[in-house]
Parts: C-alpha cells; sequence; structure tokens
C-alpha cells in the first residue's frame, strides 16, 4: 500500500518538476521584450521572406505557393533548431542547481522542448491563415496527423539534445561543432526545396536524414492533409532510436555532471 | 539502525581531472598519446577512507581550512557525488541551503522562485503552495515577494532562500556557510528556528568557518584535515582544540 503511495507521490513530483520549469522557461523567455511571443512566429517568417526573395523571385523555383510551402516546413524546423541549439548550454548554464541538488536533471531539457514545442502550435494559426489566403482549407486529417507528427518530432529532438547536453560537459568543442551541425541539417532537409527536386542518386542520404520525413509529413499534412503512413513510421523510428541512444548517454554521464560542473 | 540519519563507511571520494579532456579536439589531435595517457593518470584526492554517523535530530558541525573536503562531504550526502569507495547512506530528504541566490531565477518574482526551488528539492506543487504564506511571512519580505529576484538585495535572496528551506518541512538540512549575510535580528531568528528544529528531530549539518555560529548550533563536531577526519567529537573538545591549532 505505502509503496503505491510512494509511487503516486513520485509521479506527481515528476509532473510538478515538468509543469514548474516548462512555466518558468515561458515566463522567462520573452519577458524584457515588448513583442513578446511574436518573436517565435516573427523569426521564421523572416526567414520565409529570406528565402521568398532568393529563391522565387531570383533563381524562380518551380513550386507552387511557394510562401505557404516554405512555412510549412520552416515553423516545425525552427522548433528542432532552437531545442538543439539550446542544448549545449543547457547544463552548463544550470550548474549552480546541478552541483547541489539531486533531481532528475533530464527535466531540464524536456522542459526546454516542452516550451519549443508550445510555441510551435501557437504558430499553426499562422500557417491556417496562410493556407486561407491561398483559397486552401485546414483539413480533418491534422487531427491525428499533429499529434503523431508531434510525438515523433519531440522524441527526435530530446534524444539529439540529451546526447548533446551530456556529452558537452565533458566536450566543450561539441558546442561549436553543434553550430556548424544544424546548418549543414538545415540545408540537407528538404525545408526551402522539394524532396522530388533531388536527383535520385542522392536519395540514399537524404533517407538517413532523421529530420527529411517528418518534414516532408509536416509539409504533406498542412498542404494537403495527407499522412504518408510509411514515412511516419520511418519518422518514429528515428524517434525512439535518438531518444533511446539519449537517454543512454545521459544514464552514463549524468552521476558525473556535478564533479566536472 | 532507524535512528541514523546519516552514515559514511570507509568513503573514499577521487576526482578525476576533467580538464584534460575538455582541452577538446586540440589535445586530442594533436597528443592523442598524450591525451589518453592523462586521462587516465591525474586524479585528485578529496576524501580518504571517511567514516562517521550522524543520529536523527543531531545537529553535526564541519570545520576545516579551504580544500579540505567539506563541500565534497555535503555533495555527497546530497547525492549529487558518488563516492569511489565506500558506503553512504541517507534517511530522509535532504534540504540544501545554497549560496547567496543560487538555484534562484533572477527574471521569476519570489513567489514564483518559491514553487521552483520547492519542486527541486523534492516537493509537489501542491505542498509548497500549503506553506505559502508561512515562507512569505518568514521572510518578511512583503511587498518584495511579488517583484523579480534580480532586484533583491543580498539580504534579502539570503531571506528567501533560509525562509523556503525553513517552511518546507526540511528532514536533513544542509546548510554551507550562509548565514553570514542579512541583518543581525533575522540571523538571529534563523538560529533560533535552527534551533527548534533540532528539538523537532531535524538533523542538521553545518558548515562554517565560524566558531561562534558552530559553538551555538551544534552538538559534535568534525575537524577534516588533510581529506581526512582529524578529530570528531563534542563541540567543545573539538573547537577548545581548534583554537589551539590556529
Amino acid at each position: 500500500m505505502k509503496v503505491t503511495v510512494n509511487m503516486d507521490k513520485r509521479l506527481q513530483h515528476f509532473i510538478d518538476l515538468i509543469i514548474v520549469f516548462t512555466q518558468k522557461d515561458l515566463k522567462v523567455r520573452y519577458k524584457n521584450s515588448f513583442l513578446g511571443y511574436l518573436w517565435s512566429v516573427g523569426h521564421p517568417l523572416a526567414f520565409a521572406i529570406v528565402f521568398y526573395v532568393a529563391f522565387k523571385l531570383i533563381m524562380r523555383v518551380p513550386i507552387e505557393n511557394y510562401a505557404l510551402f516554405l512555412i510549412c516546413g520552416l515553423f516545425p524546423w525552427q522548433w528542432f533548431s532552437n531545442s538543439v541549439s539550446a542544448s549545449p548550454m543547457i547544463f552548463l548554464g544550470n550548474a549552480q542547481i546541478i552541483k547541489k541538488i539531486n533531481f532528475p536533471r533530464n527535466i531540464i531539457p524536456f522542459a526546454l522542448i516542452l516550451h519549443d514545442m508550445l510555441h510551435f502550435i501557437l504558430a499553426v494559426p499562422v500557417i491556417i491563415v496562410f493556407l486561407y489566403s491561398s483559397g486552401l482549407k485546414p483539413h480533418l486529417s491534422w487531427i491525428i496527423g499533429i499529434p503523431i507528427l508531434i510525438l515523433a518530432q519531440f522524441c527526435l529532438t530530446y534524444g539529439i539534445s540529451l546526447i548533446i547536453a551530456s556529452i558537452n560537459l565533458f566536450f566543450r568543442d561539441l558546442e561549436r561543432l553543434t553550430v556548424i551541425f544544424i546548418n549543414i541539417l538545415f540545408y540537407a532537409t528538404p525545408v526551402f526545396y522539394s524532396e522530388t527536386m533531388i536527383p535520385s542518386r542522392y536519395e540514399l542520404f537524404l533517407k538517413l536524414n532523421p529530420l527529411t520525413p517528418l518534414i516532408i509529413n509536416w509539409r504533406g499534412l498542412f498542404l494537403k492533409g495527407i499522412i504518408l503512413w510509411d514515412s511516419i513510421i520511418l519518422s518514429l523510428c528515428y524517434g525512439i532510436i535518438f531518444l533511446a541512444i539519449g537517454l543512454v548517454i545521459y544514464k552514463k554521464l549524468s552521476w558525473r555532471f556535478a564533479e566536472v560542473l | 539502525m532507524n535512528d541514523i540519519a546519516i552514515s559514511f563507511q570507509n568513503v573514499t571520494k577521487i576526482y578525476p581531472l576533467y580538464h584534460h579532456i575538455t582541452g577538446g579536439i586540440k589535445s586530442l589531435l594533436f597528443h592523442p598519446v598524450k591525451a589518453v595517457k592523462s586521462l587516465k593518470s591525474s586524479h585528485f584526492l578529496a576524501l580518504k577512507d571517511i567514516s562517521f554517523e550522524v543520529k536523527k535530530g543531531e545537529a553535526l558541525g564541519i570545520m576545516g581550512k579551504n580544500g579540505a573536503g567539506k563541500s565534497t562531504i555535503l555533495g555527497l550526502i546530497a547525492g549529487v557525488l558518488k563516492p569511489t569507495k565506500g558506503k553512504i547512506i541517507v534517511n530522509g530528504r535532504i534540504s540544501p541551503l545554497l549560496e547567496l541566490g543560487a538555484g534562484f531565477h533572477p527574471e521569476l518574482t519570489g513567489r514564483e522562485n518559491i514553487i521552483l526551488k520547492g519542486v527541486l528539492i523534492g516537493l509537489t506543487r501542491n505542498e509548497i503552495l500549503k506553506k505559502m504564506e508561512d515562507i512569505i511571512d518568514f521572510s518578511e519580505l512583503g511587498d518584495f515577494i511579488d517583484q523579480p529576484v534580480r532586484i533583491y538585495s543580498s539580504g534579502m535572496l539570503a531571506r528567501l532562500g533560509f525562509s523556503i528551506i525553513a517552511n518546507l518541512n526540511p528532514e536533513i538540512l544542509l546548510i554551507d556557510e550562509i548565514l553570514a549575510v542579512g541583518d543581525e535580528t533575522f540571523q538571529k531568528k534563523c538560529f533560533n528556528r535552527m534551533l527548534s528544529f533540532k528539538k523537532n528531530g531535524i538533523t542538521i549539518l553545518f558548515v562554517s568557518h565560524s566558531i561562534e555560529n558552530i559553538r551555538f548550533i551544534c552538538d559534535r563536531v568534525i575537524w577534516l584535515e588533510n581529506q581526512n577526519i582529524k578529530a570528531i567529537d563534542i563541540t567543545e573538545t573539538i573547537v577548545s582544540k581548534y583554537i589551539g591549532n590556529m
């Protein structure tokens, strides 16, 4: 009997930790900026404008509704990229509490990614506005598609962030490498171009990029309401693999965090 | 066995010196053999074969020069460090009183920081909210409680820190040289609160350089020197030896 009470309390405590940390991130992120949450939409929109000018107006990419096409990929990309770019500093920046208090440290990246996820969800209405302005409509399939894709992207992002955050404590160069890695990954992922434009001999490389099936799915879902089950399953597999690797590395290293900080 | 709060059995703690690895790619690329060798050879002995026990409700002081291993002992009790050898048993929830403002987020208000700190030391939000008014009353911060912590003075930070720890049902208190800040009346209030904790069976570990404070709070004292226990005994005995040694 007592064991179940303890389990309930531990679970409650774990949930409370996540809530409090996510609230903290939400409160802190835009506390002193006038436009607040609008920045989380403004940033990818500014990118979209740049790419639109560069690729549609100047280089004339043959993609219909290119502005809409761009933001459907840029918003989910932004979630991934924000979380992963912040990950090298995530344990370093919390050195004070990690050195003194014993709590599940993986809460910190978990809350960070949850926070970026909320910003992504809040940006979905912007996509809807763009859809309507292009004469399109949201689809009923979003109700199934969005939660599954969010789950897959959450696992992938959390796994990668855990790996980087943990290893960076012991190997500080990883911080620089992460910046380069994210940059390369952006161009290697079909965000501002369509996967159909890639020569077939490079198709394997495209498949090896864990973000490719995710972005293709997000775009298919937002633009046409299509759910591509085989690439959704591939996304989930990537998510689970990276989550597992991240948790193993974190488990192996976490008890040394206080020594190295 | 059940009246023991903390037990150290032949505990040794060795830190590997990580700066060789954090030297990064460069040292790994240009001096691979040296880099790997240095990983294996450079260690730092922080505690050497230490054994002691703390009973529930006891107040134990830890004295010693800088680098004697005081903070390592607190880290081991808090569970953020693992012993290299030996065994540590801790019965009870740990409430660490951190140095000024640590564990607070500067942009959050005092009230929000109370919740943040509370969940960090292992309480649920409900438990913290129930104690919220007690904490705010004890801190005497008044309207400042709804201001961001970054505008607090160091005295106010100390008040908030102690008020949180003191009112959230501590079981084992770890206090690391903290109460030197804040005005005298509040310090007195803190020490009185600690005395009442002792009466209620709460265990206190008190690290300090202040002989006066140790005398006031502690029943027994550990004197650390050269990573080892030089002496452990009731407060008066150790304090008089310590003063004689200075």
